[in-house]
């Protein structure tokens, strides 16, 4: 490679890891993109913005992680993980466009919806002061999601379907990571096992908000097109169980953290880190709204 | 883990042993060395080989080996100053202390 | 180790040989101790600066404007990780150690690129370094890609494929901000303002202040002077600022027909020297950050090796049972 054509020679292949830029084939490429008869737009798109507004949230939190991890090693395999979840709400916004018919596209969604107008959990948006707390909140955040994503390859949206079996792969993935990290601070030194301990106490008393049914959830369900969460509760019981022992840990005896009148994420009621997570997020977007990207 | 891979005491926190990596990046070819990594177990060295070398690419395989288990020969098999021949796979046994400086990047 | 007295001169003329047939170095061939400790040196600042290099972009991937550039930038800097990764790897090669490469930078005893300790202030700014920032690292690295050491070449060739890409997305980045509002335009003159200059302090002093460059050019670890990659910068940039439509800060730039090349303005060389020293607008910041990552993460990786420590010790005593 001489240094006069070094140029051609480092761009003229095409590396299709790259695969966040312009040009490249949508995941979802070939995917019917049709509603499916009898089911409502309206149901559809908020489900969609639902399960987008977790994906999108936790993927926020683990970009904060970025250049604060404990070793490089897990720089990228944190930045993976934030990806990935990051593809997925991408998507799942775009579906949300299409149900609602408008013309609104996954940046509207993600930067000019208000705190209250997000649904998701609120489980994803907890601040992670620390990486155990980080793995405890990864370890229930992906297997609650892959449950999930197991229910709806068989959704009666074929793109939801696509989505799910793609996401499967990826959060697979996240899981093992997430258990890893538990079992290695839960056996690992006393001063990891205390504060591993001490995370997942933090973190449990949102988790069976996350097998709450809010209404559109169960349309949703009864249509075929989602899974009804408070189905993933036991399936999602029997990995936390199964990660805790060899984590030689066990799981949390706490009460479930209370919402607002019954309302929580999924209705828009958050926790107070929420509105801050929001500001970051869109306060460059808001400031040039008739920008573009 | 102590004493393994040239390992030595971190004065923040243990340092993990080495792995070497080895990709074979599709069907027909022979695992190729692309680097080594820091990992904690061989788990982990696989999950970490997949995420930094190569970003998780499907129907890709890789071997990791902790860098203390592999035996190496000698360039050179004339060559009297590393004897015996079979030796670690980096030959330079101590870390090179080095002078302060302006960077040249 | 051993016991008999090696031919030095013999070794010596042997690793001559190989560098002047344009051969590579392998880790486990005999050296003279200043390459290596030259390469050590060298490979460890620049692995340092891709991994300090990541905070002034990590700086704005949750604010990033549009979820498409948020998901770029977070690859990008997920791709400076990983080039860190490969160049620690190649330090590792020649007897390194990486925990003590990073005590070393955690500690200040020793650089990375000064241009990391500018501020990033606006998102513009993470257009402006994929656009000169990498692409001045590109002019240097890509003669990096026939460094006589074969680990570092190699981790070179890699590094280099996916810079280009970062190049090409600030690029891009940019191009689409000067087709936006009036702001965000100005936000991109105001950028390029600021990241000029730091950019061709990045080749280094003059020559004539370079006093390792000859020995690093006889072991083709370098390839080019630092002029020379400063020249070759400024005269691949300027077409581009110009089809880009902004304004480089320097009065003196013009073409010279005669030389065939750009002729550009003095830099500052005060301004790099102070930065150096540690005393650039965010030295203090980012080797904190630095220092605060690795020491807030050690119990995360004693725990590791703890635990991996009691797998071990398990399958000793039960063979053939599997490990968590």
């Amino acid at each position: 490679m001489s240094f006069d054509n070094a140029y051609e020679a480092i761009t003229e292949q095409n590396d299709a890891r790259w695969a966040f830029g312009t040009g490249f084939d949508s995941p979802l490429s070939g995917v019917d993109s049709e509603l499916p008869e009898g089911v409502d737009r309206a149901d559809l798109a908020t489900y969609s913005l639902m399960l987008a507004d977790d994906a999108l949230v936790v993927s926020h939190r683990l970009q904060q992680w970025c250049t604060h991890a404990p070793e490089l090693e897990e720089e990228v395999a944190l930045a993976n993980i934030a990806l990935d979840l990051l593809g997925q709400a991408r998507m799942l916004y775009t579906r949300a466009g299409q149900a609602e018919g408008g013309d609104r596209a996954e940046d509207d969604y993600a930067y000019f919806r208000t705190e209250s107008e997000f649904g998701n959990v609120r489980l994803a948006e907890l601040d992670q002061p620390d990486f155990a707390v980080l793995v405890a909140t990864l370890l229930v955040f992906t297997t609650w999601r892959l449950a999930l994503l197991q229910r709806m390859t068989g959704s009666r949206d074929p793109v939801l379907a696509a989505i799910a079996a793609k996401g499967i792969k990826e959060v697979t993935y996240h899981r093992d990571y997430a258990a890893q990290w538990v079992v290695r601070l839960g056996d690992g030194t006393d001063y990891s096992r205390q504060r591993m301990r001490d995370a997942l106490e933090a973190v449990w008393p949102y988790v069976d908000e996350l097998f709450a049914t809010h209404p559109v959830e169960r349309r949703m369900a009864e249509a075929g097109v989602g899974a009804d969460p408070a189905s993933l509760r036991d399936e999602c019981a029997a990995v936390f169980g199964t990660v805790l022992e060899s984590a030689t840990l066990e799981v949390p005896q706490v009460s479930p953290r209370a919402g607002v009148a019954g309302r929580a994420g999924r209705h828009g009621v958050h926790t107070e880190s929420m509105g801050y997570l929001i500001a970051e997020l869109q306060a460059v977007a808001r400031a040039h709204p008739e920008a573009t990207w | 883990m102590s004493g393994q891979a040239g390992d030595r005491g971190d004065a923040s926190g243990a340092q993990w042993p080495l792995y070497e990596v080895f990709v074979r990046s599709k069907r027909g070819l022979n695992h190729v060395h692309v680097g080594s990594l820091r990992a904690a177990d061989e788990r982990m060295a696989l999950h970490h080989a997949r995420d930094v070398y190569t970003r998780r690419n499907e129907g890709v395989s890789i071997w990791v080996v902790a860098a203390a288990d592999i035996t190496a020969s000698s360039p050179d098999e004339k060559d009297p100053f590393f004897a015996p021949s079979g030796d670690k796979v980096y030959r330079h046994p101590t870390f090179y202390d080095i002078p302060d400086d302006v960077p040249h990047m | 180790m051993t016991t008999t007295e090696p031919d030095r001169s013999e070794l010596e003329r042997q690793f001559e040989d190989t560098i002047g047939r344009d051969q590579r170095i392998e880790p486990r061939d005999w050296m003279p101790d200043g390459y290596r400790s030259t390469l050590v040196r060298q490979i460890a600042q620049h692995a340092h600066s891709e991994i300090i290099g990541m905070q002034p972009e990590a700086n704005w991937i949750t604010r990033a404007p549009s979820l498409r550039r948020k998901a770029i930038l977070l690859a990008k800097v997920q791709d400076e990780a990983g080039h860190g990764l490969y160049l620690y790897s190649a330090t590792e090669s020649l007897g390194a150690d990486r925990s003590e490469l990073t005590g070393k930078l955690i500690s200040g005893k020793q650089k990375y690129s000064s241009i990391f300790n500018y501020p990033t202030l606006t998102f513009a700014d993470v257009g402006v370094i994929g656009w000169l920032v990498d692409g001045a690292a590109i002019c240097n690295q890509v003669p990096l890609c026939r460094c006589s050491y074969g680990p570092y070449a190699r981790a070179m060739i890699r590094i280099c494929k996916e810079e280009s890409f970062h190049q090409r997305q600030g690029y891009e980045l940019l191009m689409t901000m000067m087709h936006g509002t009036q702001g965000q335009r100005r936000m991109v003159q105001e950028a390029t303002d600021r990241w000029w200059w730091p950019s061709l302090m990045m080749f280094g002093p003059p020559d004539a202040d370079s006093p390792n460059t000859a020995q690093s050019m006889a072991w083709k670890i370098k390839r080019h002077t630092n002029d020379e990659l400063r020249q070759r910068f400024v005269d691949m940039t300027v077409p581009q600022a110009e089809a880009l439509g902004v304004t480089l800060p320097d009065p003196h730039l013009r073409w010279n027909a005669e030389r065939g090349r750009y002729d550009f303005g003095e830099i500052d060389w005060t301004e790099f020297t102070a930065v150096i020293k540690g005393n650039g607008p965010c030295n203090a910041q980012r080797v904190a950050q630095r220092r605060r990552a690795h020491e807030e993460g050690s119990w995360v990786r004693e725990a590791a090796a703890a635990h991996a420590e009691k797998q071990r010790a398990l399958r000793q005593v039960r063979p053939g049972e599997g490990a968590a």
